[in-house]
């Protein structure tokens, strides 16, 4: 059975730069999207990277801000300054 | 097995809150009617143990089933009884007690041909 | 390297964990914390524990105070742009009265008994997590609080929620839920709430039913929803972590981790049971179904989980199996027993019209045309002629779940599934095989439960009669209770309706 890593994220503005960051960074992530939010999936392992949402964003970004969209999320995670990982593998 | 708890004598502090004592006289008893979940849930009377089960039948368990089109079909004589668990022949005239009925038994009832609005 | 760089997140994190914890030496430390020891939990080495959000307590208040602005910001306007008006349909409402009276006190039950387990376990980093859980828990009693009280203004039955929580037959069930939470020791309530509701359960009723809010128009209930599963995911990370600590910590630990698991589940399953049927039935617009939600979050992503725990000898929990065929059944029993109970209600109930009925029947292909759709039409039909079922005895309850006896047996929905037990020559019953194991497991513990009917026919509850104890439960009758259709509420959605539509002419 598949092990999906995954990240449910509010549909809005201060997401937007996340979700994005995330489609590019994780090849083969699905999209799920319900009213109000998007559930992102990838087999095994999904991660944010903070310089590709500042990149997009324009600015320095705190990964922390994730939590001011953070719905909700599946996998084991690694957080330090620069990636937020959710995975099931070791 | 056994509570896990700080206190050791968890248990002697602690017991029921529905033994028959707490129910004025009566006892709790429940009531089902199989194949009909019209009615979502077995049903619970606080009735008196003596009782006949002949005016638990005609005066608590007849009124609260009748609004199904299968109750004013239903023939007393031919209902199979199950009381806690065992197929049975009630005696119409004999007291709950005496039909082996106690606090917080329960007593199921299937009626031959009348198997609800998903029926056969 | 320059001397001043910046710490990193984890040495920043650790300096606030273990950096402010110390030995006690006025006192041993076994007094200090007398509660961690007698569950049986075995912990060699608390610094093992593994902070998975490294959030500092100067960021918590700074991102906790930023959800709170994005999220007045929104219930304020909520309320200026009159926002009730412009939700799908006034039957909606009804979600927000079960949300309050049986969701919200849960709340402050996870914050009373996080607060606790923030005091007694022995490991600062597991203490810091579960006190930054237990402040988060009285955040989300509040906001819902405030959010909801604006529905108050117009639509009956949530006047006085904290009270029919504490009194009302079908609000004992997630009571008694979280009174055993509270009642267990601080590793068992973590692996009740912190693991198997937080991290397997809770997705399905913050998820799946608050994008359904969205759905419905109701901006400021999905604003809440979603501000209190923003710090769901910092507490599912912890429910994860409590787990794999305790496994990794002693073998010993294992064969009672699994005995919580298997009980969590089980009793969590029986819970959502309301969710499913608000799901189900109650969204006037449906995002998907509960099968469809279970199969995402229980099948795929509890899947994944227990996949991933594996590798310390933990199973699946026990009768999961059942609890996934069960999805097929458990929101259309549910909405059965309150339309026929909608008297003893504090909200309103329907039948599903026609286009309702069909979208049951394309999403239970399985089991909604051959067992419940039946019996829709049959109650339908006896409406139609005057006659309006109401189911006026009370009913029999399972001792651990305190559900009415509703539920059937796996593999035959036309059979109630009973099971019975005697402990010190008294006779017990129950709904389910999880509902029995867990009783027998601690007898002593749920002899004691607060039985709705029977403390009714004690005498205990307001009267003897329907009306009595509905006043006992602080119903209004004839405005909480009773039909949507000839109700208060409804009146005054075709009135705000009616000048809509006056207004677009």
């Amino acid at each position: 059975m598949a092990q999906l890593a995954s990240i449910t994220l509010m549909h809005n503005d201060d997401a937007r730069p996340v979700i994005e960051s995330i489609i590019a960074d994780n090849p083969g992530v699905k999209i799920l999207n319900m009213p109000g939010a998007v559930k992102l999936d990838c087999d095994g392992r999904i991660t944010v990277n903070r310089a590709s949402v500042e990149e997009r964003l324009g600015r320095p970004w705190n990964l922390q801000e994730i939590h001011l969209v953070l719905i909700s999320m599946a996998g084991n995670l690694d957080e330090d300054d620069d990636t937020f990982t959710l995975s099931w593998r070791h | 097995m056994a509570v896990i708890a700080i206190d050791k004598d968890y248990a002697a502090k602690t017991g029921p809150r529905d033994t028959r004592e707490s129910y004025h006289g009566n006892i709790m008893v429940y009531v089902h009617w199989e194949e009909h979940l019209f009615f979502c849930a077995t049903l619970a009377f606080p009735l008196p143990p003596a009782m006949p089960f002949g005016a638990l039948v005609s005066e608590v368990i007849a009124p609260h089933y009748a609004a199904h089109p299968d109750a004013a079909h239903i023939n007393w004589s031919n209902v199979e009884w199950m009381i806690n668990g065992e197929k049975t022949k009630p005696d119409f005239n004999a007291s709950l007690e005496a039909n082996g009925i106690d606090h917080k038994s329960l007593i199921r009832f299937w009626t031959p041909g009348l198997h609800g609005e998903t029926g056969h | 390297m320059s001397g001043t760089k910046k710490l990193g997140l984890r040495q920043r994190y650790e300096h606030l964990t273990r950096g402010l914890d110390w030995e006690t030496t006025y006192q041993p430390m076994d007094k200090v914390f007398p509660y961690d020891e007698f569950e049986g939990i075995k912990i060699k080495d608390w610094s093992a524990w593994e902070d998975p959000f490294r959030l500092t307590m100067d960021s918590y208040w700074k991102f906790q105070a930023e959800k709170e602005r994005k999220l007045y910001a929104v219930l304020d306007s909520f309320a200026q742009n009159n926002g009730q008006t412009g939700i799908s349909d006034g039957r909606y409402a009804n979600v927000l009265k079960l949300f309050l009276t049986g969701i919200s006190p849960e709340e402050y039950q996870a914050h009373r008994g996080f607060a606790f387990t923030g005091r007694h376990l022995r490991g600062a980093g597991a203490r810091v997590a579960c006190q930054m859980q237990s402040i988060d828990e009285l955040r989300h009693i509040q906001t819902q609080i405030h959010t909801i009280s604006h529905f108050n203004k117009y639509f009956n039955g949530i006047h006085d929620f904290s009270k029919m929580h504490d009194r009302v037959w079908y609000l004992s069930v997630p009571k008694s839920f979280f009174d055993d939470a509270r009642t267990s020791g601080p590793f068992e309530f973590m692996i009740a709430i912190g693991f198997a509701f937080e991290y397997v359960l809770t997705n399905l009723l913050f998820v799946p039913f608050m994008s359904g809010a969205a759905y419905n128009g109701d901006m400021s209930t999905v604003t809440f929803g979603f501000s209190a599963q923003s710090d769901e995911s910092r507490h599912m990370t912890l429910g994860i972590e409590v787990i794999k600590f305790l496994l990794e910590q002693h073998p010993d630990n294992l064969p009672i981790v699994q005995k919580w698991v298997d009980k969590w589940f089980w009793r969590g399953h029986r819970l959502l049971g309301i969710v499913a049927m608000m799901m189900d039935y109650m969204l006037p617009k449906k995002v998907m179904s509960w099968k469809e939600a279970w199969d995402i979050y229980f099948v795929e992503a509890g899947g994944a989980l227990f996949q991933d725990l594996a590798r310390y000898g933990l199973k699946m929990p026990k009768y999961h199996e059942i609890a996934t065929a069960e999805a097929e059944h458990v929101s259309h029993q549910n909405w059965c027993t309150f339309y026929q109970y909608t008297h003893a209600a504090n909200f309103h109930t329907w039948l599903p019209d026609n286009e309702h009925l069909d979208w049951l029947s394309e999403k239970y292909p399985n089991t909604f045309d051959k067992y419940y759709r039946p019996r829709f039409e049959m109650w339908g039909q006896m409406a139609k002629e005057g006659k309006r079922f109401y189911n006026n005895a009370l009913v029999q309850l399972c001792q651990v779940c305190q559900i009415p006896m509703v539920y059937t047996e796996p593999g035959d929905p036309n059979t109630i599934c009973f099971r019975e037990t005697q402990f010190n020559g008294q006779r017990y019953h129950f709904c389910s095989d999880g509902c029995s194991d867990i009783f027998k497991n601690e007898p002593e513990k749920y002899v004691q439960a607060w039985l709705p009917v029977q403390q009714i026919f004690q005498g205990n509850c307001g009267g003897a009669t329907i009306p009595e104890v509905l006043d006992w439960y602080g119903y209004k009758f004839g405005e909480d209770n009773f039909d949507y259709v000839g109700s208060p509420d409804e009146k005054l959605w075709n009135e705000w309706h009616a000048d809509k539509i006056k207004a677009a002419s």
